[in-house]
């Protein structure tokens, strides 16, 4: 049997690579996701706005685990040779989608409306609006909720584990029945997502604070 | 796509999956309970407490809504026993599911309890409250009405994320139907039907919180 040294420690470690993969992959896809979604939310066709609607409820309402097996196990119908990394990647970037164009949806809809008007009033289209007016003044409401929400993205990567994607805790799982010493592998697994995690919680909150002072001046 | 979904065998195993709703529900609600009672004591800890107080329940905070609700759950069931607790999947399950709700919930209640206008504590005092009544009707209750949105839609996540708890195989509607997947091989309509259900229990849930905050924290705000 082995023991828990510095070799199993390192292999740990180096999944977390694939942790942080993961994460980007489910952020970036995410982020064209969530915006699709955002401006469908906001838009004023009432299609647009259902369909999104729907989206979010769905994807909000059902366990993030359920989806990754959905993904998983319903691929294969739809003829698509599917691995964990595809069906872990596409779950996560629908879920995100869903959140992140929850929370962006909030912050174009906090730029004053007075903006909205004047734009209008200058006779931008629509796209002018969007790219000119309104989303710039949301990207800085939207940057503190966007960055804390990428914790919960990394953190939500873990189950990914579950349908056998050989990120950190998988790898956390694989030496722990090797060695048999829980305490000291999901110490070093948990140790690791909180180095990840908590500089991005410290950043967030720090921008909330920045941000609310901005507003109070 | 030539696949021909068989729903039959899933709605023949509706007892089962009955009995997995039930005990989602019943892990859920009593975790909600729980999460928030620890979550009241460490808001309190918080706010009033000595400051090596608050500098412990900073750490709990801080660890647990940095790391993954999977290994917190796989902490719980595989390293503790190692330090020789003996406890079953569920208890495991159930404690994870407290211990992770507490962190959030207390960070949410908190910003209630700050948002308590000084003078409303000070009317308090005023009225010759005990110390007691005031946290309980001045500071908590307001602050729960405050914050009563962030902290239910907090507790519906964790009735999402319970789901997990069937890594540990212990027994919620997930677990059944990975056991149902097994003897079936209809995994995709049995995990649509799930999914679907645990939609149904987001929303009921929402739904029940709405009637509870009509019945108890209806009230005219005062200003």
């Amino acid at each position: 049997m082995r023991t828990f040294g510095f070799p199993e420690f390192l292999f740990i470690l180096e999944a977390a690579k694939w942790t942080v993969a993961l994460s980007l992959i489910a952020f970036i896809g995410g982020a064209i996701g969530g915006l699709a979604i955002a401006l469908s939310r906001t838009s004023d066709k009432p299609l647009l706005r259902v369909l999104s609607g729907g989206f979010i409820q769905i994807f909000q309402g059902t366990p993030l685990l359920l989806q990754l097996f959905l993904v998983f196990f319903g691929a294969p119908i739809l003829g698509l040779e599917i691995n964990p990394w595809v069906a872990a990647g596409i779950a996560l970037i629908l879920n995100s989608s869903a959140f992140l164009g929850e929370i962006w949806r909030g912050c174009i809809q906090a730029v004053p409306s007075g903006q909205w008007e004047a734009a209008q009033a200058l006779s931008l289209s629509y796209v002018a609006r969007m790219r000119d007016v309104i989303l710039p003044q949301a990207f800085k409401i939207a940057l503190a909720p966007t960055v804390g929400y990428m914790v919960q993205i990394i953190k939500g990567t873990s189950l990914a584990a579950i349908i056998g994607f050989a990120e950190v805790t998988r790898t956390g799982q694989i030496i722990n029945n090797a060695t048999f010493q829980p305490l000291i592998v999901f110490s070093v697994v948990a140790g690791i997502y909180f180095v990840l995690c908590w500089p991005l919680s410290l950043l967030a909150a720090r921008m909330e604070r920045q941000h609310a002072q901005a507003l109070a001046r | 796509m030539n696949y021909t979904f068989q729903f039959t065998e899933v709605f023949a195993a509706w007892p089962l999956l009955l009995k997995g709703t039930l005990s989602t529900v019943q892990l859920s609600v009593l975790a909600m309970l729980l999460g928030l009672g620890v979550a009241i004591v460490c808001a309190w800890g918080k706010t009033a407490g000595p400051r090596p107080l608050r500098w412990l329940i900073n750490i709990y905070i801080e660890l647990i809504r940095n790391t993954p609700f999977l290994v917190q759950l796989f902490f719980f069931f595989f390293a503790l026993p190692a330090l020789g607790l003996r406890w079953t999947a569920y208890t495991a399950a159930l404690t994870a599911m407290v211990v992770n709700l507490g962190a959030y919930a207390t960070e949410i209640i908190r910003a209630g309890i700050e948002s308590i206008p000084k003078g409303q504590i000070e009317a308090g005092l005023a009225l010759n409250l005990k110390r007691h009544e005031i946290f309980r009707f001045v500071i908590l209750k307001p602050a729960l009405r405050t914050v009563y949105p962030a902290l239910t839609s907090q507790f519906i996540l964790l009735m999402l994320s319970s789901s997990v708890v069937s890594a540990i195989s212990a027994d919620d509607l997930t677990s059944v139907a990975a056991n149902l997947q097994s003897q079936t091989f209809r995994s995709f309509e049995i995990y649509i039907v799930v999914a679907v259900i645990y939609l149904a229990l987001a929303l009921a849930f929402t739904a029940l919180f709405r009637t509870i905050y009509r019945l108890t924290l209806n009230y005219p705000a005062g200003r």
